[in-house]
């Protein structure tokens, strides 16, 4: 034990000798491996951002939130079967509360009405186009998840009364409203006025795909009044305990069918959706897209451990006579074989080291540059990293290093 | 696979005693670095038994013979074979650090033994800094560092010039007086001299094997076309 612990400690020695006085064939060695590295870590931080991006995009559904509507959240091959359901209806809601507050011990809270279109909003001689109009009730905020920049949801008076007020999104305030604050200012949607009550913060978008802030919430009555022409109707129910999600949806199936007024025999023409529903159906994309770039940066890496080989083997055949001599004096195969796996090891270190400095300079720079590009840089990011260089140099060394250790010692004396 | 069995030494019947002094010489081909390479447990013979003390080598595995070259055998070696980027302390601890010892008594075993050939005052100085017999000196302190049982020179002398050729073989003389085995291998006659006894190959044969040198041998050998 003692004497592979010198041995190890005499085989760095040799590895830092052996860089040091062949430079320049150590330093390109090397630029493969960084290059390898400095290509899988970016990949490494570019899934971890997509990943957060996902996490986050995925929990504005909030996970204790059921979504009754007319379409599964996943890809339907037979959409001709959903496209001539029954349209969804606010007053559902109504049914189903009643339904819940009948039900002793029910795994269900509250069902919220929901109703959206696409409208303009105005201000004054501005005006921001697409934006989702959604009618609902005051109780709407206990099953979302965003917090106020400024001002309030509106209260259950006004939600019952119908008031002409609204909360509007972070976009929406910021382009109407660029200096001033919007509260207790009018918009004009369908050109009513609606008095702004709150802001909400930022929530930025969906997957990149489409802005979560680009929304204006009103009173279901008042939304009503206005917009009911190609609105679409959802109803949101909050679950007591999120654990027991399951149950819960069987329990609301059932009282959405009663509702329905379905006989048992047929099926259910209506979808129940959750949070995680979505992320199956989004996780293998993303899984695959996180294996596709792994593997292409992977092969750069290849190249370097190839790069790394192949110097490990000019090393050996250079150095035979020392693998001789070294032999001659009491080196055992396998002191010889750790000598060259540590020097293969060393390099590939080396490498790895700077890589991932470059990886993170470039990080630190992109997320200066463009604050929303997704780039996540872990500290498990580092952790692999090494490992991979350890690995690489480990593997990328072993056949040189066996070679070398294989080395009959009067041949490797008699060298030249 | 496919190759041809040369038999370089065949029935060869050598006996060599603690704190001997022997020349084993040969024109090439005459087997004599065969023979070599066996002493020096670099190489195994395909048939027959070679004892080092009272060990059979023949039946020795790769790690064995390493442990025996590494505690019972000296090297030195014509070109020297030392490692060109270490110092000739750092040289002369090698056969030290695989034999496991510890640093601090590496050094000061390293050190003592560079004093013994006279390098004290060159022990940080690498190869390069060194005059050939200086050299030779380093390879010759890395030999005796571990205590072995023999001392195995192969052509010590044969890339010095004759002055300091003779310079190293009074270090081996002296190392000889004070215990130490010696086997020299050489073609040079004025080399073999200084050995006690002398073994002649010829042929993967003993030639002679003759106590002290024997000067009418040597004419014969100059004779031969």
């Amino acid at each position: 034990m003692k004497r592979f612990l010198y041995e190890l400690s005499e085989s760095w020695k040799i590895a830092a000798t052996q860089m040091r006085s062949n430079l320049t064939r150590s330093t390109l060695t090397a630029l493969g491996v960084i290059i390898g590295i400095v290509a899988v870590t970016l990949m490494g931080t570019a899934i971890g951002g997509i990943q957060v991006g996902f996490d986050k995009s995925m929990s504005i559904f909030g996970d204790d939130v059921l979504y009754v509507g007319q379409w599964p959240w996943r890809k339907v091959d037979d959409w001709w079967n959903y496209r001539d359901r029954k349209k969804m209806k606010t007053e559902y809601a109504d049914a189903l509360n009643r339904m819940i507050a009948m039900t002793p011990n029910s795994n269900l809270m509250i069902a919220i009405p929901t109703s959206s279109v696409i409208r303009n909003v105005k201000y004054a001689d501005s005006e921001v186009g697409n934006v989702l109009v959604r009618g609902t009730v005051s109780d709407y905020i206990i099953t979302s998840t965003f917090d106020f920049k400024e001002g309030r949801f509106f209260n259950d008076l006004e939600s019952r009364g119908g008031a002409n007020v609204c909360v509007v999104g972070y976009d929406v305030a910021d382009a109407l409203f660029p200096s001033a604050s919007p509260i207790d200012k009018s918009v004009l949607i369908n050109g009513q006025p609606f008095k702004i009550v709150g802001v909400i913060a930022r929530q930025g978008s969906f997957l990149g795909l489409f802005s979560l802030d680009s929304i204006v919430v009103m009173p279901l009555p008042a939304f009503q009044k206005y917009f009911t022409a190609k609105s679409e109707a959802d109803i949101l129910v909050k679950v007591k305990d999120k654990t027991k999600l399951a149950e819960a949806k069987d329990e609301l199936d059932g009282l959405m069918r009663r509702v329905r007024g379905l006989p048992p025999e047929k099926n259910d023409d209506f979808s129940i959706n959750e949070q995680q529903a979505l992320k199956s159906t989004l996780d293998p994309i993303k899984n695959s897209i996180a294996i596709a770039g792994l593997f292409i940066t992977g092969l750069s890496l290849f190249v370097g451990a190839i790069g790394i080989m192949n110097i490990t083997f000019v090393s050996v055949k250079e150095r035979t006579k020392e693998i001789g001599t070294r032999k001659a004096l009491g080196a055992r195969r396998r002191t010889i074989l750790l000598q060259f796996l540590i020097e293969s090891t060393a390099l590939c270190l080396l490498g790895g080291i700077i890589g991932l400095s470059f990886a993170f300079a470039m990080c630190y720079l992109i997320g200066v540059a463009f604050p929303s590009f997704p780039i996540q840089f872990s500290t498990g990011l580092v952790a692999i990293s090494m490992v991979v260089s350890v690995l690489t140099g480990l593997i990328s060394g072993f056949a040189p290093a066996w070679t070398a250790s294989r080395l009959d010692p009067v041949t490797a004396l008699r060298y030249e | 696979m496919g190759e041809e069995t040369v038999r370089a030494l065949r029935g060869v019947s050598l006996q060599i005693h603690r704190n001997e002094y022997i020349a084993i010489m040969g024109p090439s081909g005459s087997g004599k670095s065969t023979l070599m390479n066996m002493l020096g447990c670099l190489d195994t013979p395909t048939s027959g038994r070679y004892e080092f003390n009272g060990k059979n080598v023949a039946e020795m595995n790769d790690d064995e013979l390493a442990a025996i070259r590494n505690r019972e055998i000296g090297f030195v070696f014509q070109t020297f074979n030392l490692l060109p980027r270490s110092t000739s302390l750092r040289n002369v601890e090698l056969p030290l650090i695989y034999a496991g010892i510890d640093p601090d008594t590496r050094e000061e075993m390293a050190a003592h033994v560079l004093h013994e050939v006279g390098l004290g005052d060159r022990m940080n100085h690498k190869p390069n800094e060194l005059s050939g017999g200086q050299r030779q000196r380093v390879a010759v302190a890395r030999a005796l560092v571990n205590k072995p049982s023999i001392i195995l020179a192969d052509e010590p002398t044969g890339n010095l010039d004759s002055k300091t050729g003779e310079e190293i073989m009074a270090l081996f003389e002296d190392l000889y007086q004070r215990g130490n085995t010696i086997i020299l291998v050489t073609h040079e006659r004025d080399i073999a001299t200084h050995a006690r006894r002398t073994v002649h190959l010829r042929d993967g044969l003993i030639e002679t094997d003759h106590a002290g040198f024997i000067p009418e041998l040597d004419l014969v050998a100059l004779d031969r076309p």
